[in-house]
Order: structure tokens, then sequence, then C-alpha cells
């Protein structure tokens, strides 16, 4: 491999991003230990500037290390998602974490390491640089779970999402192998072209597929691979379950459009039917099991798995259309969700955990804006409009009808009725019954810009999603 | 074939009287006052309904073409369109949306005393969406205003009903959110077969297959017939209704049923002319049923509210009878009756609102002798009741004799049973009007202390009054403007009636 300055520039919101992170780290050490926000002020320094630099590259399309790693505008897309959850979730954290006894520096520096890997996956060309980027997230992630560690349900749900983790980054490993002694590459766009032109049903290949179905499920929590999101999610810090429920959601989108449309995408025929069996599944799951939960973070935990089964089903649809509305839902998916943790992170006060769903009874007697900022997330999440996640829902539903696969829309809509309705049973409790506890809401300035910049997205792509589709449909990789 | 023509008025007339209450909801954000609360909404909803009375004045009732068209893009990418205009249909029903929108805030003024600020704005939002459902003409647009009525309408049931409105509540959002989004699947599927456009004027101009249609069809047609409700879709209404304070049984009754039998119209007989046909007898047993089981279940309440909610089935089952009769004294009957029922059956449950703020009970056994104690009050309710049950001289005569004219003219067994349907409204509206209105007064319900109607409460009376009377004697300027339209409608239909014929 010849040494390229392209290699350079075009990671460079990487290399950013990594940079930030070991210098953050370092720096960390000679802080005295009240002083910590100011980590989480330069790492917020850190994303802006990654950011502005992907900005002033954008145009470029640029293929480089060795054809492992690819910036163009889809990759471009989903990095800008992932700096706009880093940033709702880095302000959402600051104070947060100081009620929860844990605002350490390296918190902040591993969020910047998960971001990068993200990154890595969204660029990611091979199977195994979206591999490394994948484990340089998920490790991360792990350490971030655990991290209020004086907490139990923390400690136990960091060990559970680390065994099982490791667990399913062998299996996907184990796919991955299997596809490179079939195809002997690990290019995707190789790959692409090693599968063409392959007739009939090779078992070998329907195995590596379901392995690799199987590890990438388990990373989007897609049914039956989703066992450990819930208690994942209730236990780990409120700010990393925000974190964590769109940031490498999305990456794993990102990563799962690249492999199954690109590479495998001259076998879809040994792919689509498990594929849309999985979305089918995961969404039923979702939506039915959201139902009876009482604890928010778990119930939100279902909802997030019940929208991995839509954004499933744009893969399933393919296609440009297909891969356009998958990126689009990951957009509106990230605001409206860091908007709704956003709230319940708001009410995390003193001993007060406001994770019981009853805890939010009357929300709406004493807190009028935090119950309607609620309300309109709770409304977009169940995809009624003029909010994102109707156009979000809309773009996949669009996709599925235009390719015929119509069986498939009308089962995605009526669970998206199903899980209508656990959404507003939430806005039930807090607009229609009588508060039980005085209201005491941990309101910052950096939180109140996170919840901003949630609910004017939220509304502005569900009123003006125009220049957001364009934006998808230009960056959305050819097929 | 319908076509837009240019907006005679020369200002975006449509956008403002559909966008004037939201601008208000957005103004009583800053109000902290309850009375000025109250007096903002009235304000909005009095100048908007002066801005409708323009538009039903200048409006050309001599083409069926869309009129104060406006047309702008808005998602390109998608071809959807900003697209509002209104035909000789359309423009009763924006009407009667921003008629009863004042008289549902005039409603509301004492009944409603927590939240006052949050109650008006949740109504103004209401009627936004719900005039610009009339005047959408993409679909994506339309169903934008669609489902936005449902959050409002939610949280008015919810918030502000009776005992069990919780549980209303629910079944309302559940049971109308499952019927749309199927609706929702068969717009994307008409996007994709009608040549990539949600414009409603251009879709109309195409012919689908018949299996298309077949589904399509299925697809609009649960969603609206729940909205209807027809049987057997009609068990969310009665909770709503009973639950619903005053207002929102108003606008349920006023307005949103009859999105329902307007969708109807506007798309199930004018899109799939073919399927429309082939369903017809389903449609009229249905409606049928819905006439006479409707009637039936009136009969056998005991709360005067539920009452009169399922007399509306029955009512709605008269209006969807009509459209499906294939004849202009049919359909205009059925878009009249449409009309007589907003009018009439608003001001029955504005009616009954007003005596429960004074008895505080529903409960037929709690009252009588009304007509000793509040004689102004029991003159109106009298009027109402007359006209709810199509009493000649009264709005709904007109309209009930039309459908039932074009009922015998298309078949002469959904004719007969529907006969029966009228009847049974007199009978469950007269024992009612009874057991309330006449005989002793009833000290059960403290109807002895009640006191009679005051200012604000006549003025929504009168107006409502003025219209029973006004289109009893008199329904030719009404008809008028729909006269183009439903010939339109007819004559597509009359030809796809024949494509039929030939097929079999």
């Amino acid at each position: 491999m010849n040494f390229d300055i392209s290699n350079v520039i075009f990671s460079m919101p990487e290399i950013i991003v990594l940079a930030g992170a070991c210098l953050l780290l370092m720096f960390d050490l000679i802080l005295p230990k009240g002083q910590k926000h100011v980590i989480a002020y330069l790492s917020l320094a850190v994303v802006i500037i990654a950011g502005i630099e992907t900005w002033f590259l954008s145009d470029n399309i640029a293929h480089i290390f060795d054809r492992m790693f690819m910036f163009d505008g889809y990759s471009v897309f989903f990095k800008f998602v992932f700096y706009l959850g880093t940033i709702l979730s880095i302000l959402l954290s600051i104070n947060y974490m100081k009620i929860e006894g844990g605002n350490y520096g390296e918190y902040y520096v591993l969020i910047l390491f998960a971001l990068s890997g993200m990154m890595i996956m969204a660029s990611g060309t091979d199977l195994l640089s979206i591999y490394v980027g994948l484990e340089l997230m998920a490790l991360s992630i792990y350490i971030l779970t655990g991290f209020t560690q004086h907490y139990g349900r923390s400690n136990e749900a960091a060990m559970k999402y680390i065994i099982l983790g490791a667990f399913s980054s062998g299996v996907l490993l184990y796919g991955m192998s299997l596809i490179y002694g079939l195809t002997g590459t690990t290019q995707l766009s190789d790959l692409a072209l090693a599968l063409k032109g392959q007739e009939g049903m090779d078992m070998s290949l329907v195995l590596a597929i379901i392995f690799l179905v199987a590890g990438f499920g388990f990373k989007v929590a897609a049914v039956p691979f989703h066992m450990w999101a819930p208690d994942v999610y209730e236990g780990a810090p409120t700010s990393i379950t925000a974190f964590m429920s769109v940031g490498p959601k999305a990456a794993a989108f990102a990563a799962i459009l690249r492999v199954f449309l690109e590479a495998l995408g001259p076998v879809a025929g040994s792919w689509e039917t498990i594929l849309a069996l999985v979305a089918v599944l995961t969404m039923a799951t979702g939506s039915i099991f959201a139902l009876v939960q009482t604890n928010i973070k778990r119930m939100l935990a279902y909802s997030s798995i019940a929208h991995a089964g839509y954004a499933l089903l744009g893969v399933v649809a393919g296609g440009r259309d297909g891969i356009s509305s998958v990126m689009l839902y990951m957009l509106t998916y990230t605001l409206m969700n860091m908007g709704i943790f956003g709230t319940i992170i708001l009410l995390r006060k003193g001993d007060f955990r406001g994770e019981n769903i009853h805890d939010y009874t009357g929300l709406s007697k004493s807190n009028k804006l935090a119950a309607l900022l609620m309300l309109i997330f709770l409304f977009s999440l169940a995809g009624i409009p003029p909010t994102a996640g109707f156009v979000g829902k809309f773009y996949i539903f669009m996709a599925l009808v235009g390719k015929g696969l119509i069986p498939l829309a009308v089962i995605a809509v009526i669970f998206s009725a199903v899980s209508a309705y656990f959404y507003i049973r939430l806005v039930m409790l807090m607009y229609m019954k009588e508060p039980t506890h005085k209201f005491d809401l941990a309101t910052t300035p950096a939180s109140g810009i996170a919840i901003a910049i949630a609910v004017i997205g939220t509304l502005i792509i569900g009123i003006l999603p125009s220049w957001f589709i364009e934006m998808a449909q230009r960056a959305a990789f050819p097929v | 074939m319908i076509e837009a023509v240019h907006n005679s008025m020369g200002i975006p007339i449509l956008s403002i009287v559909t966008f004037l209450p939201l601008l208000g909801a957005l103004v009583l954000l800053f109000i902290k006052n309850n009375s000025a609360a109250r007096w903002i909404a009235l304000v909005f909803t009095v100048v908007d309904f002066l801005i409708a009375i323009p538009i039903v004045l200048s409006f050309d009732s001599t083409t069926h073409n869309m009129q104060f068209v406006e047309h702008y893009n808005w998602i390109p990418s998608w071809n959807i369109t900003y697209f509002m205009g209104i035909d000789g249909i359309s423009v009763l029903f924006i009407f009667l949306s921003s008629l009863l929108g004042w008289i549902c805030v005039l409603a509301s003024w004492r009944s409603i005393e927590h939240k006052v600020k949050e109650f008006m704005m949740a109504l103004l939002v209401m009627q936004t969406a719900m005039i610009g459902v009339f005047c959408a003409l993409d679909f994506f647009l339309f169903y934008l205003f669609w489902e936005a009525m449902l959050i409002p309408m939610y949280l008015i049931i919810g918030v502000w009903g009776g005992k069990n409105r919780i549980y209303a509540a629910i079944k309302f959002f559940l049971y109308t959110l499952a019927g749309s989004v199927l609706m929702l699947i068969g717009i994307i599927a008409l996007y994709f077969a009608g040549g990539q456009t949600f414009d409603i004027l251009e879709l109309m101009k195409q012919n689908y297959p018949f299996a298309f249609q077949f589904w399509v069809f299925l697809a609009f047609f649960i969603a609206f017939a729940i909205k209807v409700p027809m049987f057997p879709f009609h068990t969310w209404l009665p909770d709503a209704h009973v639950e619903a304070p005053t207002a929102g049984s108003i606008i349920l009754a006023g307005v949103l049923l009859k999105m329902g039998t307007y969708g109807l119209i506007r798309f199930n007989l004018t899109l799939f002319e073919e399927a429309a046909r082939y369903f017809t007898p389903l449609v009229l047993v249905m409606s049928v049923i819905g006439i006479i089981y409707g009637g039936y279940l009136a009969l056998a309440q005991s709360d005067i509210k539920k009452l009169i909610a399922y007399s509306s089935i029955s009512h709605m089952g008269f209006v969807t009878l009509g459209l499906f009769v294939y004849n202009s004294a049919g359909i205009e009957g059925a878009i009249m009756q449409m009309l007589n029922h907003g009018i009439t059956t608003g001001a029955l449950f504005l009616c009954i609102g007003l005596i429960y703020e004074r008895t505080h009970t529903r409960e037929l056994a709690d009252y009588g002798g009304l007509a000793k104690a509040v004689p102004i009050y029991t003159t109106f309710f009298t009027i109402f009741i007359l006209s709810s049950m199509a009493i000649p001289g009264t709005n709904s005569f007109i309209g009930e004799l039309l459908i039932l004219t074009g009922a015998f003219g298309y078949s002469k067994v959904a004719g007969t049973f529907s006969i029966i349907g009228a009847l049974l409204g007199a009978v469950y509206l007269l024992s009612m009007y009874k057991k309330v209105a006449l005989g002793e007064i009833n000290h059960k319900g403290h109807i002895h202390e009640a006191r009679d109607v005051n200012g604000r409460e006549l003025v929504a009376m009168v107006a409502l009054a003025i219209f029973v009377f006004w289109i009893g004697v008199n329904a030719a300027p009404f008809m008028e403007l729909m006269h183009p339209s439903v010939n339109n409608l007819l004559e597509q239909l009359n030809n796809a009636g024949a494509i039929v014929a030939n097929v079999k």
C-alpha cells in the first residue's frame, strides 16, 4: 500500500476526533476534580471542529486506504447524524452526570472514541474496516454503560452488554470469514463483483448471511437478538441510553445498508426474506412488549426495537429510495429520541429518578412546557403528522409500496397504530391525571439548548422536510 | 374532469381561513388570563367565520371546477405541493366548520373552568385541521390535516371530558388511527399507480385497473367508515360523545363525522367509480343497518347525550345511503343532510351541554318539566328536536326527503327499510322530549333551580336556529352551490356504471 496524502486529508474528521479524544484524556489529568465540565465543553468543540472539517470536505468523493475507507456523501450524511447525536448527548450529560456523581473526564473522552468508531463504520467499505469501527464504538459504550459504578443496575447492564456484545461480534466475524472464504475478498464492491451472476441458493452463503444478520441484528437490537436492549437501556446512565439509542443504531444501519445493498446486493434473493421476517418480528415484539412496560427507559427500549424494525424494512425495500428512507429515518429518530430522553433527564434531580411512567402523572399541571415538549416527541415517535416521525415513516412506506411490497407496508402501519397506544398513554398520564407529587426539574442552559435543537428539528422536518429529503437522496450511494 | 381555476379573490383566502385559528392558538400561548383567553379565542373564531362568508358569497356556482385555488411547491422531491381549492361540496363544510367554531367557544365559556387557555388552543388547532381537510387538494396535505385532528381531539376528550374520559379518548384515538393508517398505504399506492403524484385532481383523471380499485377503495372506505361512523365501526362514537365536553361533542357531531362522508364523496366515489359500483350493495346494507340499529339503540338509552349520539349513527346512515344511490336526489340530499346534521345535532349537543351545566345530570329519569322551568331554553330545544325529526319547514326535512326519494329510485327495499328508521327517529326523539320537557318539574334533577338561558347562550342557539329555518324554508341557495359539482360527479359515475355493465 503506497502512502498517499489524500488518505490523511479525507480521514481528517476521524483524525480530529481521535486526536482530540487523546489530548483531552491527558488534559484531564491536570484538571482539578471539580472542573470536569471543562472536558465536556472541549469535547463539544472537538465535535464541532470535526463537523466543520467534514463540511469543507463534503463536496469530494475519495476512496482511500486501499479502498477500505470511503469519503462520500453517504458517509457525510451519517457523520452529521452522529455529530448531532453526540452534541445533544454531551449537552444533556453535563448536569445529569453531576447529579449521578459520575462526572469524570473519561466519560466525554469515551463518547468521542465511540463517535470515531461510528464514523469509521459509516465510511467503511471493507468488512474489516467496518468491524474495526464497530468494535471501537462498542467497547467504548460497554464502559459508558457501567459508568455509574456505585449503582448495581448499571454494572449489571454493562456486564450483560459486554458478554452478549462480544458473543455477537464473534458471530459477525464468523459470518465475515465465511464470506471471505467463499469469495476471497472482504472489500464490498469486490464482493459484489464476485457474487454477481451467482445462480441459485448457495447454502454456505446463506449461512454466512445468517451470521451477518445475527451480528448486525444484535447491534440494532433486532428480534430475536434484542434481549439485551431493555436491561441495558434501563441500567445505563440515561444520557448514555440516549446516546446509544441513536448513534450506534444509526452507525449499524450505515454499515448494514452498505453491506447488504452494495456487497450482497447481487444475491438479494437469499437475504431479503430473512431480513423481512426479522423486520416484522422486530416491529411486532417492540410494539407489543412496550405496551406492558412501566419503566419508561424499558418502554423506550422496546420502542427503539420497534423503530429498528421500520428501518430494516427500508433496507428490505432497497434501491435509492430504500437507502435514503433509512438515512432520513435515522436523522428523524435521532432528533426525537434525543428529545424524549432529554426531557426524561430533566426529571432526574436529587433522589428522584423519574423512571417509572407514573412519575410523569400530572406533569402538565406544574411544567407546561416540559409536558408540551414531551407531547411533541411522543407524537413524533408515534408517527403522527406534522412531526418528523411521520415524515420518516412515510418515506419508508413509500419505498416499500414503490417496490410493490404492500403487505409489508400494511403490517408496518398496523404495528405503528399499535405502538401509538403506549406513546399516547404517557401523554394521557401527563395531561389527564392529577399530579401525585411535586415536580422539580433539573433544567440547565445546556440541556435547554439540546432539547430546543431536538424540538425545532422535529417540527421543521415535520413541516418542511424538502431540504432534508433531497439531502438524503443526493447522499445515497448508487446501487 | 375537474380543473383548477384561478383564485378570483387575488388573496390566498383559503389559507387565511384555514390558518387564522392556528395563529389564534399561537397568540394564546402568551396569554395567562382565563377570560382574556376566552375573548381571544372568540375573536379569532368570529373573524374566521366572517372571512368564510365572502368565500360563500363570491363562490361561482356555475362551475364544478375548483375555486380560490392556491398552488405552491412544497416537497418537490416527492412531488408534493401545497394545493388548496374548493368546489361546491367543500364550500358548504368550510362554512359549517367556521360557524360551529365560535359556537363551540361560546358553549365552553363557563363549562370549561380549568386550563381554559389550553382548551381554547386545542379548539383553534382543531378548527385549522378541519377546514384544512376540506380545502386540501393534495393527498399529503390532506392526510396531514386529517391526522393532525387526532391530537387536539384526543386532548379535548381526555383532559376536559367526563368521568370515563381517558378510556373514551384512547379508544377514539386508536380507532381512528387504525383506520387512517390503512388509508395512508392507499394514498401511497395511488401515488405510484397515478404516475408519482399526490395531486388529487390529477389522480382523478386516470383510470385504474379494477383489482387496484378494489383494494384501495377498501383502504379508504374503512378509514372513512370509522369516521362516519358506519355500522359496525360505530362503537367508539357513543363513548367519545358521552365523555367529551360540550364543545367536543359539537365538533364531533358537527364536523368530524362529516369528514368521513366527505371522504367518501371526494375520493371513494370519484377515484374508484367501478369499485364503488361493486361495493354499493354492501354499503347500502351497512347504511340501512346503521339507520335502524342506531335508532333502536337510541330508543334504549337513559342518558340524553348517549341517545343523541346513537341518533347520529342513524342519521349518518341516511347520508351514506344517499351517497350510494347514484342519482342527484340521493347525493344532493346526502350533502344537504351532512350540513343539516351538523347544524341540528351540533345544536342538540349544545342544548344538552347547557342544561347539564345547570343540573349536572343527563339521566332521563332526573328530568321533567323543563318547559315550565326554562321556557326560552325549551323553545329552542323543541326547534332542534323537530329539526332532528325532519319535520317539514325545518332543514332536515329537505335532506331526508331527497335521500328517501333517491333511495326509492335506486332500490325499493333500501327505501322501505330506511322509512322505518325515520319513524324510529320520531319515536325516540318524541319520547325523550316528553320525559325531558313536558310534565311536572322534576325536583330530583334540581330543575326548579335552573336559570333560563343568558345572552351568550341565546346568541349561539339563535344562530343555529336561523339556519334550521332558513334551509328548511329556502334550501335553493345552498343546493345551487353544489349542483354543478354533483352533476359532474354523477356524470362520471354513470360512465363508470356503463363500463361495469359492459364488463358484465
